[in-house]
């Protein structure tokens, strides 16, 4: 057996469905023996793109997304996916092809040190240089990626190991590193002092984090919220902990989030972060949180507890395990007062908007778009102001959003929403975006046609980098300077040369019908939609 | 505030640049970095000598444990520990200064290994503090070359250990 036969093996022990990728000859060896496998490739029509499907594959099916490139350039590329999933935590396996063994460090054609260059945005890293260590490195690999913080993980592999005879392809069943042992289980003691100081709180609030999510804990988030009555809000990786419409729920904090959730955590003398980086987009001053406040962080990496804020309780461990533990302590603590003063804010902070009705308004045709969307669907959101709206005004039912939030990725929706509707082919996937982050990805226009990978796509089409745009606006007395995305492209006729369905909607009064009509089949289908070019996030 | 960091990690290739790495990224100090191999093969020591704030060091500590290279991390203040550093030091000597030179080097416990008609190399291996005691001394001298291995450190011996 061939290193690159060990290597299409252990995915498919790993129970790896698809990969992404770019070939070149660095990876050819790879290519080749997984034509003789189950797992289906897809040809992305960007490095980058590859490891954005994996994570929207990742996300959706709660597995290891997988991707595969060649040296060099192919490397390069896919390096800003790479830190896009390890900002949000998202379990990838990255393989690599790599120029020969002994040509390694002589800077021959399409040589990069990408074990070097990823280093702050992996987990954790190989270079194979035995063939006899891919399977023992593919298991590690993945057992890394998905368990404690999860992250990516990148396995580099020279041409000539891919093409080394093993001696014994034998894969380990478990995983024996001394380095490695995270912690899952929260300590009890520490769990009976945030069910006490819960007891004695009169304002207690639960500011969730996509690590919630990442540890599925949003089924016992939601029974511990609901058994003791704390108000919940989420940061914007958290968007989906709770339905937007729950009573419980108080909307996303942080500069782009919803007032009354900054006013919850501003007057709250308790707050439970979980699974959250206290970031600043969330959190801008974290020492004034501190003040007045007991802060319990739980976070299953240590190294986030006290990075930004310093927190009365720490508590390591998986977010799912600890509220488990938590729900079954009675703190018989009362916060009514509390909570009806937060619907009072919800009610009366609830920013207005005075759309321009010879426009699309973002605000109206989201919510319209989400409330027709199918209760289990996955909404992708891109980077920009397509993003800051979709926080604001999606409304999550039973489904899942899905963003680039710690690293802001242009281009991320489209390809991450191939990679989720391939998760979950019955399930509704929508991906919204700019006509700046359109463009960043309207290459893979191809590889939904050629696979026929029926996403939706919407286009808010402003004709600018909307977000600089309103960032110089304000900051700099409205000089814009390369903003101006001019008019471009024709997007009825890109969608025509690729052979996807075009429907176009010029302001709210046909909302409703064409929404219909583009949620109707599971066909790809391209929404544009006419956005005021001067409209704001506030 | 100077903390030191003994850090066993696997000795492997790429471990000193992962952790070198780790402390420019995140914007912590290292003060001095000494690394050898300990009596396991598989392992090294790094004693890392930092400074910061008592939030730094306690991230800095994190930060090594979060990584799948490093094995343990144990961190002391310096009065905790034994701390000795190598300084080697060439000067340029001649009839006048000689004598003096030779004398600093026997107050201060320093040894002369290598000499020629105008050189000397100076050994010492001590604190970092007397080690710059002993460069202040030689200020007047004409250094040619310098080289110091930063500081290597253990902990006390405790009963308990």
């Amino acid at each position: 057996m061939l290193g690159a036969d060990a290597l299409v093996k252990c995915l498919e022990l790993e129970g790896t469905k698809y990969v992404f990728g770019y070939p070149g000859v660095a990876i050819c060896p790879f290519y080749n023996s997984i034509l003789s496998s189950d797992i289906k490739t897809i040809l992305i029509r960007t490095e980058q793109n590859a490891a954005h499907a994996a994570s929207g594959y990742a996300r959706v099916s709660d597995s290891v997304g997988v991707c595969a490139v060649t040296s060099g350039p192919g490397a390069t590329n896919v390096i800003t996916g790479i830190a896009t999933a390890f900002a949000d935590s998202i379990p990838l396996v990255v393989i690599t092809g790599q120029v020969s063994s002994e040509l390694l460090g002589s800077d021959v054609f399409q040589e990069a040190d990408i074990t070097g260059a990823v280093e702050s945005f992996v987990k954790y890293s190989y270079l194979v240089r035995d063939v006899n260590d891919i399977p023992r490195i593919v298991k590690e690999a993945f057992h890394i990626a998905c368990t404690g913080r999860k992250g990516p993980v990148l396995i580099d592999v020279p041409i000539d190991v891919q093409n080394a005879e093993l001696k014994k392809f034998a894969y380990p069943e478990s995983v024996k590193m001394r380095t490695y042992k995270p912690t899952v289980k929260g300590n009890m003691v520490q769990i009976r002092k945030v069910a006490e100081k819960l007891a004695k709180a009169k304002r207690p609030v639960i500011c969730a984090g996509g690590g919630v999510i990442l540890s599925c804990a949003q089924d016992s988030l939601r029974k511990f919220a609901d058994k003791n009555k704390i108000p919940v809000v989420s940061t914007m990786m958290g968007i989906g902990v709770m339905p937007t419409k729950d009573p419980m729920y108080f909307g996303m904090v942080g500069n782009n989030g919803k007032p009354y959730a900054n006013r919850a955590m501003n007057e709250a003398d308790l707050i439970i972060m979980v699974g959250a980086r206290v970031a600043d987009r969330a959190i801008s001053q974290p020492d004034l949180i501190m003040e007045n406040t007991v802060l319990i962080h739980i976070d299953v990496d240590p190294a986030e507890i006290g990075k930004n804020a310093k927190p009365s309780i720490p508590l390591v461990g998986d977010a799912r395990h600890i509220f488990d533990d938590l729900i079954s302590i009675d703190i018989n603590g009362n916060y009514d007062s509390w909570i009806n003063s937060l619907r009072v804010y919800r009610q009366s902070m609830e920013p207005q908007r005075e759309p321009d009705p010879s426009y699309v308004d973002p605000a109206g045709f989201i919510t319209l778009l989400s409330e027709k969307m199918k209760d289990n669907a996955v909404y992708v959101a891109d980077v920009g102001q397509n993003q800051i709206w979709s926080c604001a005004y999606h409304i999550v039912k039973n489904g899942r959003f899905l963003t680039s939030g710690g690293m802001g990725t242009m281009g991320y929706s489209i390809p991450a929403a191939m990679g989720a509707k391939l998760a979950y082919p019955k399930k509704q996937v929508v991906a919204v975006c700019g006509d700046g982050s359109f463009q960043m990805s309207m290459m893979e226009l191809a590889t939904i046609r050629q696979y026929d990978i029926p996403v939706k796509i919407i286009v808010l089409k402003n004709r600018y980098l909307g977000m600089v745009r309103q960032y110089q606006h304000f900051k700099y007395n409205d000089n814009y300077s390369v903003v101006d995305l001019g008019d471009l492209p024709d997007l009825s006729k890109m969608a025509g040369a690729y052979g996807i369905r075009f429907m176009k909607l010029s302001n709210m009064k046909k909302a409703d019908s064409i929404i219909d009509e583009f949620l109707e089949n599971d066909e790809s289908v391209i929404l544009e939609c006419d956005i005021d070019p001067m409209d704001l996030v506030h | 505030m100077k903390k030191i960091y003994s850090v066993l990690v696997e000795n492997r290739s790429g471990v000193l640049c992962k952790v070198a790495g780790l402390f420019s990224r995140r914007n912590f100090n290292i003060d001095s970095l000494a690394v050898g191999e300990t009596d396991d093969r598989s392992v090294s020591r790094m004693t890392i000598v930092s400074s910061g704030d008592s939030r730094t060091i306690e991230q800095v500590e994190k930060q090594l444990n979060k990584k799948l290279d490093v094995i343990k991390v144990k961190t002391f203040f310096e009065d905790e520990s034994i701390c000795r550093e190598l300084l080697f030091l060439k000067v340029k000597y001649n009839k006048t200064n000689r004598r003096d030179i030779m004398e600093n080097c026997e107050i201060m416990g320093a040894k002369i290994v290598d000499m020629s008609t105008n050189l000397m190399l100076i050994q010492m291996c001590d604190t970092p503090e007397r080690i710059q005691i002993l460069l202040d001394m030689f200020k007047s001298v004409s250094i040619v070359e310098i080289a110091r291995t930063g500081c290597l450190a253990l902990q006390k011996c405790t009963e308990t250990e």
